[in-house]
């Protein structure tokens, strides 16, 4: 354990390192400079070159990576010219909003996923299990915006019960009592991350329901709703801890759509309003972003794991 | 005396040995073929992709629609005699449209898999072969790559090269070869040890002969069962570009940006928009999905039933 530690802190700076390169790679490619951006369309060949020039946008890519990466270490993601505005502070505006939908997404997902799971694994191939499984893999192949929409057309429009659009307040506080207009994007979102969980989480249970102790368990008389409460759950969640890391970007992905979908002004729309524009620096920083956070996640659901699991001994 | 029926067999009545008949052997991808074929989910989800095949290739040849000129005159229509499927905003025939989009979204899904699993197989497989240091560094490429999330790289990258049925499928295959790299290298990780491979080396292969006669037909099995995987996803993956507007542009039509057209005609109600085009895309890949689960099952030989 102590060695393992260091050890996998270690590996996740390494992915920063390649993934800083590998963004800054792109950014580098596709938008070499801003100057067009700033000096606007009509400017001429020679006042670019003296603006890179001043600016530093024609030193060599080591030099520029190296700039890059002392400003974001300093905090600093890039300037948005297009906006014109630095893309923390517009990132400092939205992430609040993304992180409530996502987040109590996921929360949701996870405590459905883990009892529905479970639930098939003790009862499988019962019809129970199998309308669950076959829903789960509908869902699974339905394109996220085709669930929104059939949502909308059906909760909002032809039964105008919730509403067709996210709550547009810039308040997180409102945002979080408007069950009106956030129900659909939450409900939405949550059913596609358990489409996605719900077969891992009942193979699991099936794998622990095999163990000898759920024998054992059975064979000294306990009752099987305590067999299930507390040898099953807690031993057959323990796959969950990693799979949660492993979908942190799926999950940003189903942000995105359902942002873009529901207009929820969080970081996906964001995204997909710099997709418009070709916003380089902001699309660029937060795919960064992203990807720090499922390196974060990732590192976060190991560590957990040999927490809660201490049959994992890691030299 | 009554004659008492007994469960013993008289003796010298010979009788096949316990654990089942032994039949003639057969080839692996026989033995697979015939597990396959006794999944029904399977042969339904091939039949599925078989019907969409012949349905967007076939179709148009059958069911002649206009598809290059608009017809103000008939948009929006209901389904009905002569639009068996309706018409959209700009008069087109959703029927043909369907067929044209379906076109875009197989083709992209196969090359944009074929260029994926490619690019994963050879990787894998050099990196399982190679070992040690250059193993480490390829499969940390694999890791920094896999930490960033797919749809926004696609969409990145779509947004300043694609709009070509080509492009896509290379932007797409380009960012989808991670996981059968992660997959093939273990595979191989398993068989390089194995005396085969230990004896063509023996015999002089070299180690382009070893991937490309030993290594990569033996992992055949995960990279087919990727593959079909690797159509759903792609296939998910054009539709979400088209819908999000960074698909195909006209003459040519992908189902994602149909139905981001049939969204701005929700509020009245024009279902045919987006329901016919939404339940093609789930069948698809639902298909693909059952028939990669149903490989897996067939080509794993601890999962076969007997």
């Amino acid at each position: 354990m102590t060695g393992y530690l260091p050890r996998r802190v270690g590996t996740s700076l390494v992915m920063l390192f390649g993934v800083s390169i590998f963004i800054f790679f792109l950014l580098h490619t596709i938008y070499p400079s801003p100057a067009i951006d700033v000096l606007g369309p009509k400017a001429n060949r020679v006042s670019i070159a003296v603006w890179n020039k001043q600016h530093g946008f024609d030193d060599p890519f080591i030099v520029q990576y190296l700039r890059y990466v002392n400003q974001l270490l300093h905090g600093n993601l890039g300037y948005s010219y297009k906006l014109n505005q630095s893309v923390a502070a517009l990132f400092q505006e939205r992430w609040g909003r993304s992180a409530y939908l996502s987040g109590i997404s996921l929360l949701f997902a996870v405590l459905i996923a883990i009892p529905l799971g479970i639930f098939q694994a003790v009862r499988r191939n019962t019809i129970g299990d199998n309308v669950a499984t076959t829903l789960a893999f509908v869902t699974y192949a339905m394109p996220d915006f085709f669930l929104y929409l059939i949502a909308i057309q059906l909760l909002a429009l032809t039964f105008p019960i919730f509403g067709f659009e996210a709550s547009q307040s810039t308040c997180m506080l409102t945002v979080m009592l408007d069950w009106r207009d956030m129900t659909l994007p939450i409900v939405c979102l949550t059913l596609l991350i358990v489409a996605g969980y719900s077969r891992y989480m009942r193979s699991a249970a099936m794998d622990t329901l095999a163990q000898d102790y759920i024998k054992v368990a059975r064979a000294k008389g306990l009752p099987e709703r305590l067999v299930l409460l507390r040898h099953l759950v807690r031993n057959a969640c323990l796959p969950m801890i990693t799979l949660i890391g492993l979908s942190i970007p799926a999950l940003l992905a189903g942000s995105l759509i359902a942002e873009t979908v529901f207009n929820y002004p969080g970081l996906g729309l964001l995204f997909y309003n710099s997709l418009g524009t070709a916003d380089y620096p902001v699309l660029l920083a937060y795919t960064l972003v992203g990807a720090v956070l499922t390196i974060a996640g990732n590192l976060v659901a190991d560590i957990a794991l040999t927490v809660a699991d201490p049959r994992i001994r890691l030299a | 005396m009554t004659h008492i029926a007994s469960p013993v067999p008289p003796l010298g009545v010979t009788h096949a040995p316990e654990g089942g008949e032994i039949g003639p052997v057969q080839s692996g991808w026989r033995l697979a073929l015939r597990e396959f074929a006794r999944n029904r989910l399977a042969v339904a989800g091939l039949g599925v992709l078989v019907f969409f095949v012949l349905f967007c290739f076939g179709g148009p040849f059958v069911y002649h629609a206009n598809l290059l000129s608009t017809n103000l005159a008939a948009t929006n229509l209901p389904p009905g005699a002569g639009h068996p499927l309706g018409t959209d905003n700009l008069g087109f025939d959703e029927l043909g449209e369907l067929m044209k989009g379906g076109q875009a979204a197989l083709e992209i899904g196969f090359l944009a898999a074929a260029i994926g699993i490619v690019i994963g197989a050879l990787w894998g497989a050099i990196s399982g072969l190679a070992g040690g240091i250059a193993d480490s560094i390829m499969m940390r490429v694999v890791d920094v790559f896999l930490s960033i999330p797919f749809l926004f790289i696609v969409l990145i990258v779509a947004v300043r090269y694609a709009a070509s049925a080509l492009g896509l499928s290379l932007i797409i295959g380009v960012f989808t070869w991670l996981v059968p790299a992660r997959l093939v290298r273990g595979e191989v990780l398993t068989l390089r040890v194995r005396d085969f491979v230990s004896a063509a080396r023996a015999a002089g292969s070299g180690r382009l002969r070893l991937i490309h006669r030993h290594l990569i037909p033996n992992a055949l099995g995960v990279i087919t069962v990727n593959v079909t995987f690797n159509i759903a996803d792609a296939i998910l993956a054009v539709a979400t570009l088209g819908f999000l507007g960074f698909g195909l542009h006209y003459p040519k039509v992908d189902w994602g940006d149909m139905l981001s057209n049939g969204t701005a005609y929700l509020q009245d109600g024009y279902w045919w928009l987006i329901y016919p085009v939404g339940t093609c895309i789930v069948l698809v890949v639902m298909a693909c999905n059952l028939l990669g689960d149903a490989l897996r099952d067939s080509l794993d030989v601890r999962l076969r039933r007997w």
